[in-house]
């Protein structure tokens, strides 16, 4: 993308009068020598896929480890019996965010975003979002470009990859990304959008990447969890006008630094933290034995 | 990275290096192959052996050898689908030499008794680098349109290919060139902005001093 910083973005929306949306589908045109039409509805396949893939969640479902599987469900019937302590939508997102993870552990279609250990949090916010206000499917498709736009920044100025840049480039960025899609859909302007992503990402700072076994289940299917319900509560101190006391751009290059200063043993190396404990340690001897 | 890199692409999961890139290297083995593979030998090396079971690396390498993309929802029962094909596959590891940590090797043969042996590495979100092709390197994404010719290494067969290329307004995007010693086996690699007609191929393929031509179309058959 030509953005490397969002300030950037938002200046070009601000001098030319266009949504924040607009600028990512622009920058998409010129890069890919697409019309505008072709790559909306592009970005409406990718919201499409992630449909598919909640609607089709299986709860009998265990991945090949056998460590992960049916936790959506669980969480579904919680909420359902009535005992949630948050509302329908925190409790939806929840439920979203592990159901698409576990499908992602168990070999189904997702949509990488950005990546595929990160894939729950962006469609889990959306889609509850979606049920819970019932909004037009193009608004849908519009905040997946602001978080598209997002999430290329994150990749230019830092990372996206757990093995470059720990858990913070992954879950970090989905949570970041999510967070300025909810503001974009609840009507926030575009300083906000950026201050969300800016908060999302500040509580996701310095994340390892330590997963056990090197499978992208545990600790990853239920941080899903956390990195979607970050990206809201982020989203809502946005809109109440609070700002980042340390501006968006800055915060996505102390991504940057912090992830190259994680040493390599957590950096999807399987070397430090979650993946040797003792507990790690007899998953990976039962699965060898396999 | 384009926009739909970041938001993208749609996959089987669980993971872009160890599944999704891994059907991609078995895809585009099969299209370097040109013709439906009879036989498989799948090598493991690094974190796609120590990994790869839970990763289902090896349901991918097979889904793309059967010309799956990283989105067939087939993925998880391609052993099964080898099966039903009649496909002899086996399963080993690899020994490879300062080779990417996300590394296979493929030795293959297709219907027509054709040989291919590949070094395919996944080199993180689902981007792919063809390290080898029978032995020698070669080093392509599988992006473009990609002509490979294995050649002795004497005066000319540059030439030859540069200026076929040029007779057929085919553009090259990037090119290679590798030799084992001076006067032995060589190998050109070139990507193209264009595909290359299949009656060019054929007549590359004849001329004398060209070993093997090997091509990558991007084409749907």
């Amino acid at each position: 993308m030509g953005y490397k910083y969002l300030h950037e973005i938002v200046s070009v929306a601000e001098k030319n009068d266009k949504p924040f949306w607009k600028i990512i589908l622009e920058d998409d045109c010129t890069e890919r020598n697409v019309s505008e039409v072709e790559s909306f509805e592009t970005m409406r396949g990718m919201l499409h896929a992630m449909q598919e893939a909640d609607m089709h969640y299986d709860p009998t479902l265990h991945s090949a480890s056998g460590l992960v599987g049916g936790d959506g469900a669980k969480l579904e019937r919680f909420r359902l019996e009535g005992k949630s302590l948050f509302g329908e939508f925190m409790s939806q997102i929840m439920e979203k965010a592990v159901k698409m993870s576990e499908s992602n552990a168990c070999m189904k279609r997702i949509v990488a975003a950005p990546t595929a250990g990160s894939c729950g949090v962006l469609p889990a916010v959306l889609l509850s979002y979606e049920e819970q206000k019932q909004l037009p499917e193009d608004e849908l498709v519009k905040a997946l470009f602001v978080a598209a736009g997002i999430g290329s920044v994150l990749a230019e100025s830092s990372s996206i990859s757990g093995a470059e840049g720990g858990c913070q480039a992954e879950i970090g960025s989905a949570s970041a990304m999510a967070a300025g899609a909810v503001v974009y859909m609840e009507g926030g302007d575009n300083e906000q959008i950026i201050h969300a992503t800016a908060l999302a990402l500040k509580n996701m700072l310095g994340l390892t990447c330590d997963p056990v076994a090197g499978l992208v289940e545990v600790p990853c299917v239920k941080r899903n969890v956390s990195g979607a319900v970050n990206a809201v509560v982020c989203a809502q101190m946005a809109l109440a006008h609070i700002k980042s006391a340390i501006p968006p751009d800055e915060v996505i290059d102390s991504m940057r630094r912090i992830g190259k200063q994680i040493p390599a043993c957590l950096r999807e190396t399987g070397g430090e933290g979650l993946a040797i404990t003792p507990t790690a340690q007899r998953i990976v001897k039962e699965l060898s034995e396999k | 990275m384009g926009l739909f890199d970041i938001l993208g692409p749609v996959m089987v999961g669980p993971s872009s290096s160890h599944t999704a890139g891994a059907v991609k290297i078995g895809y585009v083995s099969r299209r370097l192959m040109g013709e439906e593979i009879v036989e498989a030998k799948i090598l493991l090396y690094g974190s796609f052996l120590a990994t790869g079971k839970g990763h289902g690396t090896q349901l991918a390498l097979v889904a793309g050898l059967l010309g799956m993309k990283p989105d067939d929802e087939r993925i998880p029962h391609s052993l099964e689908i080898a099966k039903e094909r009649g496909i002899k596959l086996s399963f080993g590891e690899a020994i490879l030499k300062e080779a990417h940590p996300n590394s296979t090797q493929l030795l293959l043969v297709g219907k027509s008794g054709r040989k291919l042996e590949i070094v395919g590495e996944s080199l993180g979100g689902s981007i792919i680098n063809i390290a080898q092709i029978d032995g020698l390197s070669a080093n392509f994404s599988g992006d473009y349109a990609t002509l490979i010719v294995h050649n002795h290494d004497q005066p000319g067969h540059l030439a030859e290919v540069t200026s076929m290329l040029a007779h057929k307004s085919v553009n090259i995007a990037k090119m290679q060139l590798y030799r084992s010693n001076r006067g032995g086996n060589a190998v050109m690699v070139i990507e193209c902005d264009q595909e290359i007609p299949q009656g060019a191929i054929q007549w590359l393929a004849h001329l004398e001093g060209i070993e093997k031509v090997t091509y990558l179309s991007l084409e749907e058959s």
